[in-house]
C-alpha cells in the first residue's frame, strides 16, 4: 500500500520506498521506515497531501507520495509522539 | 585551530529550514550584518560580527539544510563552505541549531557535522515548547552522547545568549568521537583517502570522494588524485548514502533514549485546528486571497506616501542644487543625472520594505507554508511549484521586490522560470502610461449599456500580463526542463506570533542589499540616459540665447533640444524598424528614454508636445496627443496605435531597475540580457500583430 492511498485521518506505518533517486532526500526530512505516519488533509484543490511524521507535519505531492510504501497492519511499534 | 592567521575568528551557524538559527543570527548580530557576494554562486551568505569583550568575531548564517549531501544550491553550498579550507568563509568553528521539538531529524544533520571533525558545538532552541508537552531533554546527557558541549539558548528571549557568547570566546573543541564511521567504501579507495588526508575521519574522506565526484574542474590536487581514483573504483552513492541515514537514525534513537525523559508525556495532538480553517477547501483559498489582496494592496498604496515624500525630497534637493551651482553641463549632470538617478533608487525602498515586512511576517507565523501547499495545484500545471506565487503577485505591484523574493525558491530551475515570468505581470509603473494611452485611444462608452470600455481595456491589460507570464512559464516546460529529480516536500511549521525583530531585520537588509548592489548599476544607466537624452552628436541645434531670439518659449526650447539630442537622433534612426508596429520617432524616443522606468513615457510626450505649465500636465499632454495628425491629416494615436503601444508596454523589458535586480539575484548578466531580448522580442511581435489586424 502506498502514502498516497491513505484517507484523511488514517495513519500506517512507513515501510519503504519504490523511488531510488529520491528515498534519501524523504529520509533526510525524516521520512524513515519504520516511523508512524498519518495523512492529515488533502489541499483545497486536491494535491498535495499534508502529513504527520513524529511532531511535525510536511507537505507532499501525491505523485511523491506514491512512491512511500506502508503498512496499515504494523501499528503498534511506534507512537505519534516520538521526539 | 586557528586556520585563518589574520581577521576574526569564524563561526558558522548550520542546522535544519526553521530550526531557530536565524532568530540565532539575529540576537548575535543585531544590525552588524551583510550579505556575502561569491562569483557564481546564487546563494547568498550572511555575515555579521558580534562583539564579546575585546574581541571580534564573525558569525556566517549558512542556508538551512537538511542534510550535508549537496542536492540543492543552499546544500551545495553548505558542504563547500564546511569542507574547503581554501574557501572564504571557511569557519574555525560550527555552531549546529537544534530544534528540541522535531529532535530526531535535527540530530541527522547534527551527527554528520559532527563527523566532519570540525570544532563544533549544538545548541538546543524551542526546549520550552517540548517541555510544555511534558518532555525534557538533558543537555548534559546530550552533550555527553554527542561527544560535543550541547547549550539552550531561547533567542527570543535572550535566554542563553550571553552563556554562548562565553564558548564563542574560547576556542572550541573537535568532537569527541565519531558518530557513524563504519562507510562501506572500498578498501582501496579508503586507504587512500586516509593517505591523501592524514588524521581525517572516514566521514570526512567519504565527503571528499563525493566532492571529488561531482566537481568538473578542481585544483585541488587531492580532489583530482581521488578522482582518479574513482574511475577504477565502483562506489555506489545512492546505496552507501541511504544506508548511512539509516544507521545514523538507528543511533540517534540510541542518543535520544539516554538523554531525553518522555516519562511525563502528555498526549498532545499537533495542532490542526488553525490549519482545519486555513487549509479548508472553501475558507482556505477565500482567506488567502484575502491575505493576498492585502499584502498587494499594502505595498501598492502604503508605500505611495513614503514614495511621494522622496520624490519631493529629490525634487527640493534639486532645486536646492540649481539655485546655488554655476549653469553649465557639471549642474546638469549633478541634478538631471546624479540626483535624479539617486532618487529613482530610493523611490524603491518603501514597497521593497513594506513588501518583505509582510512576507517576513508570513513567513514566521508560518502562513508561508500554507500559500504554497493551498496553491500548488495551480502553479503545477506550467510547471512551477506553490512557492512562485508570493514572486508573481507581488510583481503587480512592483517587479524589483518581486524579484528579491524569489529567493525561498529553493529549486533553482524553478526560481530562475519565476524571476523571467515576473516583470510580465502589470507594476504600478505601467499604470501611468496605461491610463494616458487608454484615454487617449479608446473611446469612453461603454460596452452592453453598463461596463465602461476604458475599463474593460485596463483589467485586459492585467490579465494579458498574467496570461503571458503563464504561457512562458509553460513553454519553458520544454526550453529549460526541470530535472526530475527535485522532491517539493515541504515543511509546515507550527503557527506561532511574528518575530518582531526578525521582521525589522528583514525590512532593513533587504532595503540595503537593493541599493548597495542593485543601485550601482541603476545610477550608471540612469547617468547614461541622461546623457543620451541632453547631448547631441553635434552641436545642431541652438543655445538659449539663440532660442529666445527666436521667441521659443522654454517648454518649446526643451522639446527641441530633446529632439536633437542623442535618444532623439536614435528615436528617429529605429523609426523603420518601429513602424510596422505602428510608432512614428516621437513614440521611438519615448521608448528609449522610458527604459529608465516605464512611467517616464508620460513626462517624455509631455516634453516632445512641449507641454507648457506643471499643473495640469496629463490633461495636456492627452489633449496634445489626442490631436496630433500625420502629414496626410490622420490621426496619429490611432486606435490600432495605442494599442500596439499598449501591448508593447505590456510585454516589453522597459525597466533599467529590474534588470539591475535580476543581475544581483542570478549574479551574471546572461540572464538579464535573455530577459531583455526576450521579453523585448514578445512585445514587438505582439505589437506588430495587434497593430496589423487593428490598421
Amino acid at each position: 500500500m502506498r502514502l498516497s492511498d491513505l484517507k484523511p485521518g488514517e495513519e500506517a506505518v512507513i515501510s519503504g520506498f519504490t523511488d531510488e533517486l529520491k528515498y534519501l532526500q524523504l529520509m533526510e526530512m525524516g521520512c524513515i521506515p519504520g516511523e508512524k505516519v498519518r495523512l492529515l488533509s488533502r489541499a483545497p484543490f486536491g494535491d498535495p497531501i499534508s502529513i504527520q511524521i513524529g511532531t511535525y507535519k510536511l507537505s507532499i505531492r501525491k505523485s511523491e507520495a506514491r512512491n512511500i510504501l506502508v503498512d496499515m497492519q504494523s501499528e503498534d511499534r511506534r507512537s505519534l509522539q516520538q521526539v | 585551530m586557528n586556520t585563518h592567521a589574520a581577521g576574526p575568528k569564524k563561526i558558522a551557524l548550520v542546522g535544519n529550514p526553521n530550526s531557530g538559527k536565524t532568530s540565532l543570527f539575529n540576537a548575535l548580530t543585531h544590525l552588524r550584518q551583510k550579505v556575502g557576494n561569491y562569483p557564481g554562486v546564487t546563494v547568498d551568505i550572511k555575515k555579521g560580527t558580534t562583539q564579546i569583550g575585546s574581541q571580534k568575531i564573525e558569525i556566517i548564517d549558512l542556508p538551512g539544510t537538511y542534510s550535508i549531501y549537496p542536492k540543492s544550491d543552499d546544500e551545495r553550498i553548505v558542504s563547500e563552505v564546511l569542507l574547503d579550507p581554501t574557501h572564504p568563509s571557511h569557519p574555525d568553528a560550527v555552531i549546529v541549531v537544534i530544534d528540541a521539538t522535531n529532535l530526531k531529524r535535527n540530530l541527522l544533520f547534527c551527527s554528520q557535522i559532527i563527523d566532519i571533525g570540525l570544532p563544533v558545538m549544538a545548541v538546543l532552541t524551542m526546549a520550552d515548547m517540548l517541555e510544555k508537552r511534558g518532555i525534557r531533554i538533558d543537555p548534559a546527557k546530550l552533550s555527553d552522547q554527542l561527544g560535543i558541549p550541547v547549550l539552550l539558548v531561547n533567542a527570543r528571549r535572550q535566554k542563553g545568549i550571553d552563556k554562548l557568547k562565553h564558548y564563542l570566546k574560547k576556542d572550541l573543541d573537535t568532537p569527541r568521537k565519531e558518530i557513524y564511521s563504519d562507510i562501506p567504501l572500498p578498501p582501496a579507495l579508503l586507504e587512500a583517502g586516509r593517505k591523501l588526508y592524514p588524521g581525517a575521519g572516514n566521514y570526512f574522506i567519504w565527503l571528499e570522494i563525493l566532492r571529488a565526484k561531482e566537481s568538473r574542474r578542481s585544483r585541488d590536487s587531492r580532489i583530482k588524485a581521488l578522482k582518479q581514483l574513482l574511475r577504477e573504483e565502483e562506489v555506489n552513492i545512492e546505496v552507501i548514502q541511504g544506508k548511512e541515514t539509516l544507521e545514523r537514525y538507528k543511533k540517534i534513537e540510541e542518543i535520544i533514549m539516554e538523554s531525553v525523559d518522555d516519562s511525563l508525556r502528555k498526549s498532545v495532538q499537533i495542532s490542526d485546528r488553525l490549519d482545519d480553517v486555513f487549509t479548508h477547501r472553501v475558507w482556505g483559498p477565500l482567506i488567502l486571497l484575502a491575505i493576498l489582496f492585502l499584502v498587494f494592496q499594502a505595498v501598492f498604496y502604503l508605500a505611495e506616501f513614503p514614495m511621494r515624500w522622496v520624490e519631493d525630497g529629490t525634487a527640493w534637493v534639486s532645486s536646492v542644487f540649481s539655485s546655488y551651482l554655476p549653469a553649465g553641463w557639471f549642474k546638469n549632470l549633478l541634478v538631471e543625472g546624479v540626483i535624479a538617478g539617486l532618487g529613482g533608487i530610493v523611490v524603491f525602498i518603501p514597497q521593497i520594505a513594506i513588501l518583505f515586512g509582510f512576507l517576513s511576517i508570513l513567513e514566521d507565523t508560518g502562513y508561508m507554508a500554507r500559500i504554497s501547499y493551498i496553491t500548488d495545484r495551480i502553479m503545477r500545471g506550467v510547471g512551477l511549484s506553490g512557492k512562485s506565487v508570493i514572486p508573481m503577485i507581488s510583481g503587480m505591484a512592483c517587479a524589483i521586490p518581486a524579484i528579491m523574493a524569489t529567493r525561498s525558491i529553493e529549486n533553482w530551475r524553478n526560481r530562475l522560470v519565476t524571476i523571467l515570468i515576473t516583470p510580465f505581470m502589470t507594476c504600478s509603473a505601467r499604470l501611468p502610461v496605461y491610463a494616458l494611452l487608454i484615454s487617449v485611444g479608446v473611446p469612453s462608452g461603454t460596452l452592453l449599456g453598463f461596463i465602461n470600455l476604458q475599463g474593460l481595456v485596463l483589467l485586459s491589460m492585467y490579465l494579458l500580463g498574467i496570461g503571458m507570464s503563464m504561457a512562458v512559464a509553460y513553454a519553458m516546460r520544454f526550453l529549460m526542463p526541470a530535472d526530475g529529480k527535485s522532491l517539493f516536500v515541504m515543511e509546515m511549521p507550527l503557527y506561532r506570533a511574528p518575530r518582531w525583530r526578525n521582521v525589522f531585520i528583514t525590512m532593513y537588509e533587504r532595503s540595503k542589499v537593493f541599493v548597495t548592489e542593485a543601485g550601482k548599476v541603476i545610477l550608471v544607466i540612469s547617468i547614461v540616459l541622461w546623457f543620451l537624452a541632453s547631448f547631441g552628436p553635434a552641436d545642431l541645434g541652438m543655445s538659449r540665447e539663440e532660442a529666445a531670439t527666436e521667441q521659443m518659449t522654454p517648454a518649446r526650447y526643451k522639446s527641441y533640444k530633446l529632439e536633437h539630442s542623442f535618444a532623439g537622433y536614435l528615436g528617429k534612426a529605429i523609426e523603420p524598424v518601429i513602424r510596422p508596429i505602428g510608432f512614428d520617432w516621437r513614440m521611438g524616443i519615448a521608448v528609449i528614454t522610458s527604459f529608465a522606468a516605464r512611467e517616464v513615457f508620460a513626462g517624455t510626450m509631455a516634453t516632445i508636445y512641449s507641454v507648457e505649465g506643471e499643473g495640469d500636465e496629463f490633461h495636456s499632454v492627452r489633449e496634445a496627443m489626442l490631436h496630433d495628425v500625420d502629414d496626410r491629416g490622420r490621426k496619429v494615436y490611432s486606435l490600432a496605435t495605442v494599442l500596439s503601444l499598449l501591448v508593447f508596454y505590456a510585454f516589453a523589458m522597459q525597466c533599467m531597475s529590474t534588470l539591475a535586480v535580476v543581475r544581483r539575484e542570478t549574479k551574471s548578466w546572461k540572464w538579464p540580457a535573455i530577459q531583455f531580448a526576450y521579453m523585448t522580442l514578445i512585445a514587438y511581435s505582439a505589437s506588430f500583430i495587434v497593430y496589423q489586424l487593428f490598421r
